[in-house]
């Protein structure tokens, strides 16, 4: 298929997203938006996943940010939440996984075998899923206090915040 | 790659995959289903997804450097792990640990086996729908969660236990604590039993699903609570006692027809025998020094034995605290070379700095004598053994776990068969897999 | 004891020559028999009244020089006697073929499954023998000691 052109109405947002002082505005109201309306996907493998619980459950509860939203559909979610050792055999899974999700998405590594491999380094473990899919935020912790899971979800928040948002209608596939 | 399930399906059935990535809250497995409707016809369960390489890692390093990685084979009840490796080495080594060590042993693995079956219980309730249940038990096990890690530093992977005792005592408050922890789990238990014992919707989902007759439990080598769901009377801790177990009064609650809800239901009175276990122990436990104070820092204490003994007690780190040299006697054993020698020894005298040079040092340290050992106890989900083969050296040239819910797992495709699609979930959910120890 | 006085007693009475050897460490019985009798002697003790009715564990040793090279390890245990008992038998390298009891015990499938996966013996007799905890194109058999610790097989193409 050819390109798809945009919607002409954004594209002059587009162009001068850098200068604008409505464009930066726009900018800012969707990156709200974005950032307190995440749908996560929970990618659990392993004792991470123990945390992850903690962290969801009344405690301390990542609701009040936002992410509440626990969906069980790729295509349907914003941020893949990798949590646990992901091994050679688990690899395909994850890539298919994150295939599906439509732009715009994020990657949180939670852990430390998800970040590089954590205290296995052998035959069977993948050394950090950076080698697999990019990734946005990265969590250190054998396995991380909740806490250190909340800390993360809103330095990603900031980034949202922060980034030059998607205003694009449809997808240009390259 | 065709699995053995697509060459044996009919023409006409469904293949439903219930992929490696999935909502249930325990690992990742992979079960394929063969539907005709939504009866399940045939299974096939595909495993090894967590599979991280324990056993070949083991043999690549010394006895004292693996202790971490034991924690996170049953990653929901890490303590008992501990204690099944550390005491194989014992049996091997014949080494004698304090009576007061046996007793804090004895309640971190009953905290830990609480912990264990809460945590499998809120994951079987909350995949029916119990969402209420789920964070109750995740509110009690936070409670048992703060105690322990009051007293060994870490919520979850702890590596606490020590080769001829543990490695600090108990903290000053911990009889409080405790019994506080234990009033808000004994309240949860009763919130709960109200809600599901006599509900109509649970005992519909639960209730002669999966049923398992004791003959083939024990074929297919079950145990713990899914074998005594069938009826069949074995725990570790009654039939090889160990530690300090037969001096403890405890019940072994048994089920009778082996079904979804005889092993919810064993697991939630095996909970409250575990409480009164605790209970029992903090009763009958030896006492130990009380908290020592130091007085001089380090640096001055190395200073002043140049010359002479110093005779003032050293100020040690927070991290050691529990750990000073008048508690040693109390929690660990009095056997040489087997132990990291007291803080207070290393930094003043000659001898206590060679002990703890020699035994990190590669080549040196912990060397059982050659031969081979099988130990096992009761974990959470059923018998946990070790087979250690020792050649002398000071790394492991084997070592072997014997899971528990590997065999469980083993059983899965025969106990979904026949039954519909939205019974595999809680018979999933009962069985208690837990992906670091069925795939190590 | 007198529950490994007792076993030791019956299987030399009924397999004379068939039992290696016969020792007692640390309190626990091991019996060393050849690779050709295993079945028959599993067999026996799951009978009554030896009644060894649950086999607790099944795995394998491999000890790189020496003759023979793989050493299978069983575990089997007496519900109504409370007795375990361990049972070995040697496997040469240049014949790595074993009977399987899986037709005995069903938790048998899935361990030699596994055996056959990180060490590569074979269990005649077995009805599915394929690997259960690597993926299928993966060369090696993991566990071995000539297999290196690190020697990644990776599936798909990984970045950077």
């Amino acid at each position: 298929m050819g390109k798809i052109r945009p919607i002409k109405k954004y594209s002059y947002y587009q162009k001068t997203a850098h200068g604008g002082f409505i464009a930066t505005k726009l900018n800012y109201a969707i990156g709200w938006g974005r950032k307190f309306s995440i749908f996560h996907y929970p990618f659990i493998t392993a004792c991470c996943g123990m945390e992850y619980m903690s962290a969801a459950c009344a405690h301390w509860d990542f609701d009040r940010f936002g992410v509440g939203m626990t969906t069980f559909s790729p295509r349907q979610s914003d941020l893949l939440f990798v949590v646990g050792t992901i091994t050679h055999k688990e690899a395909p899974v994850l890539k298919t996984v994150y295939d599906q999700m439509v732009e715009p998405n994020w990657v949180i590594a939670c852990g430390a075998c998800a970040v590089s491999g954590g205290i296995y380094d052998n035959y069977a473990v993948v050394q950090g899923i950076d080698k697999i899919i990019p990734v946005d935020v990265y969590i250190p912790g054998c396995p991380p206090r909740p806490e250190t899971i909340l800390n993360a979800l809103l330095k990603l928040q900031d980034k949202i915040q922060k980034q030059k948002q998607d205003l694009r209608w449809k997808i240009i596939k390259e | 790659m065709t699995t053995r399930l697509q060459k044996e399906a009919k023409k006409e059935s469904l293949l439903i995959n219930m992929g490696p990535s999935h909502p249930a809250m325990h690992g990742t497995i992979r079960i394929m289903l063969e539907l005709d409707g939504e009866k399940v016809h045939n299974s096939e369960v595909e495993v090894g997804y967590l599979h991280r390489g324990f056993e070949k890692t083991c043999e690549n390093k010394t006895y004292f450097n693996l202790l971490p990685y034991t924690d996170r084979l049953n990653y929901v009840s890490p303590l008992i792990n501990n204690v099944g490796y550390v005491m194989t080495i014992e049996k091997l080594m014949e080494i004698e640990v304090p009576e007061r060590a046996q007793y804090i042993r004895v309640i971190m693995s009953e905290l830990s086996r609480i912990c264990d079956h809460l945590t499998a219980l809120a994951a079987m309730t909350m995949e029916c729908g119990a969402f209420t249940v789920f964070l109750y038990y995740i509110k009690a096990r936070e409670e048992i969660w703060n105690v322990i890690e009051k007293t060994t530093g870490a919520r979850m992977t702890t590596s606490y236990i020590r080769i001829g005792g543990v490695r600090t005592d108990l903290h000053p408050d911990f009889g409080t604590d405790v019994k506080k922890a234990m009033k808000v789990t004994r309240d949860v238990l009763k919130d709960v039993s109200g809600l599901l014992d006599k509900n109509k919707i649970w005992i519909d989902r639960t209730r002669d699903v999966a049923v398992v007759p004791p003959e083939m439990a024990v074929n297919y080598g079950f145990t713990g609570p899914c074998l005594r769901a069938s009826g069949v009377k074995y725990d570790v801790r009654k039939a090889h006692p160990y530690l300090v177990y037969d001096q403890i009064d405890f019940m072994v609650p048994l089920g009778e027809n082996g079904d979804n809800y005889d092993r919810y239901m064993v697991r939630m009175k095996e909970m409250e025998q575990s409480l009164r276990i605790v209970e029992q122990c903090l009763e009958k436990m030896p006492e130990s020094v009380s908290e020592v104070k130091g007085e001089i820092e380090p640096a001055e204490a190395i200073k002043m034995s140049r010359t002479k003994k110093p005779d003032q007690k050293i100020k040690l780190s927070p991290n050691l605290k529990g750990s000073e040299k008048e508690k040693y006697p109390s929690i660990l054993t009095s056997s040489k070379g087997v132990k990291v020698p007291p803080k207070e020894d290393t930094y003043t005298n000659m001898e206590g700095l060679i002990n703890h040079f020699k035994f990190f040092m590669k080549g040196h340290g912990i060397r059982p004598p050659k031969g081979e050992v099988y130990f096992s106890v009761e974990g959470g989900s059923g018998e946990l053994g070790y087979y250690i083969v020792s050649d002398g050296t000071d790394q492991p040239y084997r070592l072997h776990l014997r899971g528990p819910c590997f065999h469980i797992v083993s059983a899965l495709e025969q106990m979904i068969k026949g039954h519909y699609i939205a019974d595999v979930i809680p018979t999933f959910g009962s069985t208690n897999m837990i992906g670091g120890e069925l795939d190590r | 004891m007198e529950d490994n006085q007792r076993i030791k007693e019956s299987l030399t009475k009924k397999f004379k020559d068939k039992v290696l050897s016969v020792k007692e460490p640390l309190g626990d019985i091991v019996i060393q028999v050849k690779k050709q009798d295993i079945l028959e002697i599993l067999k026996f003790l799951k009978e009554k009244p030896q009644d060894y009715s649950m086999l607790l564990d099944l795995t394998c040793v491999d000890y790189k020089g020496k003759k023979p090279r793989f050493e299978m390890v069983y575990h089997v245990f007496s519900l109504s006697k409370n007795h375990r008992l361990r049972i070995k038998c040697g496997v040469p390298e240049h014949d790595l073929e074993v009977l399987s009891v899986s037709g005995m015990w069903k938790n048998a499938n899935w361990l030699e499954r596994e055996v056959y996966d990180m060490f590569g013996i074979h269990f005649t007799g077995h009805p599915d023998l394929r690997r259960l905890f690597m993926y299928d194109g993966f060369e090696g058999h993991p566990l071995r000691k000539d297999y290196p610790l690190r020697k990644r097989q990776p599936r798909i193409r990984l970045r950077k």
